[in-house]
């Protein structure tokens, strides 16, 4: 009933002529954008926050929600058409619906891939809207301590659980914590080489910017393909009978699968995508189809994927704990607009978390109403020349970065940030703990110091409440696990979770 | 692949052990710098942190310097449009960072209608793109379009320079 009224005046503020624009705007910006081979949803958010600074902080978050679940639809649209899916959550799907497209089937793929998404999305967002406050009502009870443990857990997991090689993972979560570290801490200056520019930090907007657009143009522009896929062109969208029969039950089940995963902190959506593909294999009427074009395959793993971005903004909107690279952008945005984000988010900011969530709602049902329709279009946009796609990024790029403060020294940063972004993509190291390290670092700090303050100094006064003892307890399971796995089958190295099929990321910049 | 060129790719890596052990180094060094001032109000102080992500870049460094000695390698990233089949087209790369530094230098005292065209233009031709007039037109077109676009839509002033007073 209160979660009722709450949500009820959400949609009042969200369903507001200007408001409704902004959404409408998002979806359209997020799923044109999530269409374009190289960039995701995280891309797009990081470089839409620049224009979003004039915006009301409600306006701007309506926006978002539009742009988070449009990035999402446009990346599956791609990796149906294209089946070089630039997200590592879109893998699957592109197994089975690429197969479909290349079978003629193109219509029925997008169609259920929409239609699923639809479903998961709402679900998934209802599922949001009732699970945030009982999370935040948990939470507030919890102390700093407590806190502290929940993002080293966070930080670990995605560092060891994601991405192919843990020691590259954790490269990168030092890199990223050791950006996290410029500025003033503690009321001293940390790393700024006396330089005043520096004093108040890294701009997160500009590393996030430099990290996911700048060093993915230069990294594409290194290898760009001499002969550009060849997309399947596509007509309207639709499905027979028989096709909804054998999608709505994989609808159902890959939200379930894709809910919990995305709410863990590292769950994100790969695991959630397989598990429901495995699932949908195994109870399928038609298994022979399987791997030349099963409705089933995109249905289940589409919607398992909206259902993980659904979920993981639970933790994002109750705990402050980003835990893919979307959220952790989105994290940075609320921040910016002096928002903190966490148990308190819903008490202070209670009227601007409503109308996100109720705009989620709305940007699902917009999705539907928009992309069914324009398919043909978003599937024209990947032809669009690759120069002018490149270039562009690098155009808007360094746009959204210099127009955060005005200064050509960020564009300075926006170019070695971006250098950087190149050499981790060629040496494999995976982007999200760089990021969640620049974000949680001083976050992190935070917590240390008022946990210690507690106890008064004592660091036995990390582990003053049961939930910390629990969470360290499963991060030394987690940490643990690759070498309990070596005792048990001392001869095998460990399988890679993802046969992949298709060419993908080794790592997952996205949800999406 | 011949040998030498994946021992050139190996020792390619080694490079990013360098900069993990240089960069821990960076923040160790900066931190014991610091005076540390105690007080109950703040327990942890300022080194704290930086210790330890300094000491984690170090150990980073030096295993993942172990690791590529002994064979092991970085998975490059792919993508939509990348052909990791042939190797990195420095050809394209340095053009485009040169179209980038441009816009770097320029944009404060050229204005963003100047530097935000030679940049778009750069960066096309560096990606190959040879259609010099459509290429100027639509260079121009969106620089003009996002400096008007910022200023009346969002507030945002960014800076005419040379065009001061024309714009």
């Amino acid at each position: 009933m209160d979660v009722w009224s709450s949500l009820m005046d959400g949609f009042a503020t969200a369903l507001t002529p200007m408001n409704f624009l902004y959404a409408v705007i998002g979806v359209i910006l997020g799923t044109a954008v999530g269409v374009l081979p190289g960039l995701g949803p995280a891309m797009t958010v990081a470089l839409l926050l620049p224009v979003t600074y004039a915006l009301e902080p409600t306006s701007a978050f309506i926006m978002f929600a539009g742009i988070y679940y449009g990035g999402m639809y446009g990346g599956s649209t791609t990796s149906i058409l294209l089946n070089t899916p630039g997200e590592s959550s879109s893998v699957i799907t592109a197994i089975e619906g690429n197969k479909m497209a290349k079978a003629g089937r193109a219509a029925q793929a997008l169609a259920t891939a929409a239609i699923g998404s639809f479903v998961a999305g709402t679900i998934g967002t209802a599922l949001l809207a009732l699970f945030a406050p009982i999370v935040v009502e948990f939470a507030v009870s919890l102390g700093a301590p407590s806190y502290f443990a929940i993002m080293v857990l966070a930080l670990l997991a995605v560092t060891a659980v994601l991405g192919s090689s843990r020691l590259r993972g954790f490269s990168a979560l030092g890199l990223g914590l050791a950006i996290g570290l410029v500025g003033m801490g503690s009321g001293q200056a940390r790393l700024t080489f006396g330089q005043p520019l520096l004093a108040d930090g890294l701009d997160i907007v500009v590393i996030a910017v430099a990290v996911f657009a700048v060093g993915e143009a230069l990294w594409v522009a290194a290898h760009l393909r001499r002969t550009p896929l060849h997309a399947i062109p596509v007509g309207r969208p639709w499905m027979g009978k028989s096709d909804w029969k054998r999608s709505w039950k994989p609808w159902l089940r890959g939200t379930a699968f894709g809910f919990p995963f995305g709410a863990l902190p590292a769950g994100g959506a790969e695991i959630p995508t397989f598990l429901s593909y495995v699932t949908e294999k195994r109870l399928s009427k038609h298994p022979e189809e399987f791997g030349k074009g099963a409705i089933e395959g995109v249905a289940g793993p589409e919607a398992a994927n909206n259902a993980a971005a659904a979920g993981t903004l639970t933790p994002m909107l109750a705990l402050g704990l980003p835990t893919n690279a979307t959220a952790a952008v989105m994290l940075a945005a609320f921040t910016s607009y002096g928002i903190q984000p966490g148990p308190q988010l819903f008490a202070s900011q209670g009227p601007l978390v409503w109308a996100l969530i109720a705009s989620l709602f709305i940007g699902n049902f917009l999705l539907l109403l928009i992309n069914l329709p324009l398919a043909p279009m978003w599937a024209k946009l990947l032809q669009l020349p690759r120069p002018y796609l490149y270039a562009g990024i690098l155009f808007f790029a360094t746009l959204g970065a210099y127009s955060v403060n005005l200064q050509a020294f960020d564009l300075l940063l926006l170019l070695i940030f971006g250098a950087m972004g190149f050499m981790m993509r060629r040496f494999g190291l995976p982007v999200l703990p760089l990021i969640l390290g620049v974000i949680l670092g001083p976050r992190l700090e935070d917590q240390l110091r008022k946990a210690l303050q507690l106890s008064s100094g004592d660091p036995a006064g990390l582990l003053s409440e049961p939930i910390a003892v629990v969470v360290y307890i499963i991060v030394v399971i987690i940490l643990a696990f690759p070498l309990l796995l070596k005792l048990i089958r001392p001869n095998r190295p460990a399988t890679s979770l993802l046969a992949p099929n298709a060419t993908r990321g080794n790592e997952p910049t996205d949800v999406g | 692949m011949s040998s030498i060129a994946s021992g050139l790719k190996g020792r390619a890596e080694l490079g990013v052990a360098l900069l993990l052990g240089v960069a821990g180094v960076v923040v160790f060094v900066d931190a014991s710098r610091l005076n540390i001032t105690y007080s109950q109000t703040d327990p942890v102080g300022p080194k704290t942190l930086p210790y330890i992500v300094a000491g984690l870049l170090i150990v980073c460094a030096v295993f993942l310097a172990i690791d590529v000695l002994r064979g092991g390698k970085g998975e490059a990233e792919a993508g939509e449009d990348i052909d990791l089949a042939h190797p990195a087209d420095w050809k394209t790369v340095l053009p485009l960072v040169g179209a980038f530094v441009a816009n770097i230098l320029l944009i404060d005292w050229a204005g963003w209608v100047i530097s935000g065209t030679i940049l778009f233009w750069g960066s096309a031709w560096a990606l190959g793109s040879r259609h010099y007039v459509r290429d100027a037109l639509i260079s121009i077109g969106m620089s003009v379009a996002t400096f008007y676009g910022f200023y009346l839509g969002l507030g945002i002033p960014l800076p005419a320079g040379l065009l001061k007073g024309i714009l």
